[in-house]
């Protein structure tokens, strides 16, 4: 499949570089162009520097062919912009973008947009590995 | 009417002043520090700190009563948010966004956040509408209501020069208001006569712009003289 990740940081280029691995053919965005160093020198995918807000910078990144769209860039707004635009401009039924904020993740996938949200994740998990930590209880 | 604005910047506070002047009660939120404090003297309970983006900070504000949010931050993701919040969280009656980029304004309009203030298509086309030589300008969209306002140029070669405005048929949606000639404007009425190089003032439905120009510069292809406006190239 094909696949655009707006934003180049830890964790839009370790996805890039999974899915690179897996076969896939993958399109980074970034406004940073020295963002591209984190893919690492022998990264087969392409690289497009610009706003991922930008219709003619998605574009670029081959939006309009793309089987799923990523939005992981340092913004929770941008991220939720950006997948609505690939969801309802350019028909990318699977967009997903992660969102920080719990409030803002749990609102707007309730209007059809697949947010993940890693507060909310690592809260669970914190709290799974404290509790599996089996500490004495005591009495409240 | 109580307002929420979002953002203190010029926009913000003289958006605030001026509401509370017309006797509105209105509370702007602020997430730059400096800025907070600065206009804290002026401003008071009126104003509060933190992210307008933040659900917990636009219901400390009110925007559960709110009858109109505006959105007048610098980041354009971060107006589009707000207004989509208000409108589909807390059906907020009335919401106005800047548009800080106009490459952003397709992004709005996408989103349906109808009613949008860009500055700089709005200074541009008032720009054009002074310089001696424009064909068309497009001065003010109402995208809510549906109707837009613009500025054309009566070509010598259109049916309609040298013609009164009486015995002329312009297309349904079409309403010519008033005619532009050297430093006069006169009212569209029955008896004047449109002249070449005249400019008309024209209300019509959106959508109607490529037969207007059709009608008064026959001569020119529609796409050209709207790109020549130059609002779609718009960038940072």
């Amino acid at each position: 499949m094909y696949v655009v990740i707006a934003g180049c940081g830890r964790v839009g280029s370790g996805i890039a570089k999974v899915l690179v691995a897996e076969g896939h053919d993958v399109t980074v965005i970034d406004e940073d162009a020295d963002s591209f160093e984190l893919l690492g020198d022998d990264f087969p995918g392409q690289f497009v520097t610009g706003a991922a807000l930008d219709w003619d910078v998605l574009k670029e990144a081959g939006i309009e062919g793309a089987d799923a769209f990523v939005a992981v860039t340092d913004g929770d707004n941008t991220n939720i912009v950006c997948a609505q635009i690939a969801q309802r401009k350019f028909g990318v039924t699977c967009a997903v973008a992660r969102v920080y904020d719990p409030a803002r993740a749990e609102l707007f996938a309730s209007t059809g947009v697949r947010t993940v949200c890693p507060t909310r994740d690592a809260r669970s998990l914190l709290l799974d590995a404290v509790h599996s930590c089996q500490l004495p209880q005591r009495e409240v | 009417m109580f307002v929420l604005i979002v953002g203190a910047g010029k926009v913000g506070l003289n958006t605030a002043r001026s509401l509370t002047h017309m006797g509105h009660e209105v509370i702007v939120v602020e997430q730059r520090r400096m800025r907070y404090d600065l206009l804290l003297p002026e401003l008071e309970e009126k104003l509060l700190f933190g992210d307008g983006t933040e659900i917990y900070v636009l219901e400390k504000a009110g925007i559960g009563r709110a009858d109109m949010v505006v959105a007048v931050t610098g980041d354009d993701e971060d107006n589009v948010i707000i207004s989509e919040m208000a409108r589909l969280k807390y059906n907020v009656p009335k919401v106005v966004a800047r548009v800080n980029n106009p490459r952003n304004q397709a992004t709005f309009d996408l989103l349906g956040v109808d009613a949008t203030v860009c500055a700089a298509t709005m200074l541009i086309s008032m720009i054009q509408h002074e310089l001696p030589v424009h064909k068309y300008v497009p001065l003010l969209k109402f995208k809510r209501e549906g109707v837009e306002l613009v500025e054309l140029q009566v070509g010598e070669e259109s049916p309609f020069a040298n013609r009164t405005i009486r015995d002329i048929q312009l297309p349904d949606g079409v309403l010519l208001i008033a005619i532009l000639r050297a430093d006069e404007t006169l009212l569209a009425r029955g008896s004047e006569t449109l002249l070449p190089d005249d400019h008309v003032l024209c209300l019509l439905d959106p959508g109607r712009e490529k037969e207007l120009i059709h009608i008064f510069l026959p001569s020119e292809r529609p796409e050209d003289v709207q790109a020549e406006t130059g609002i779609d190239m718009l960038t940072d």
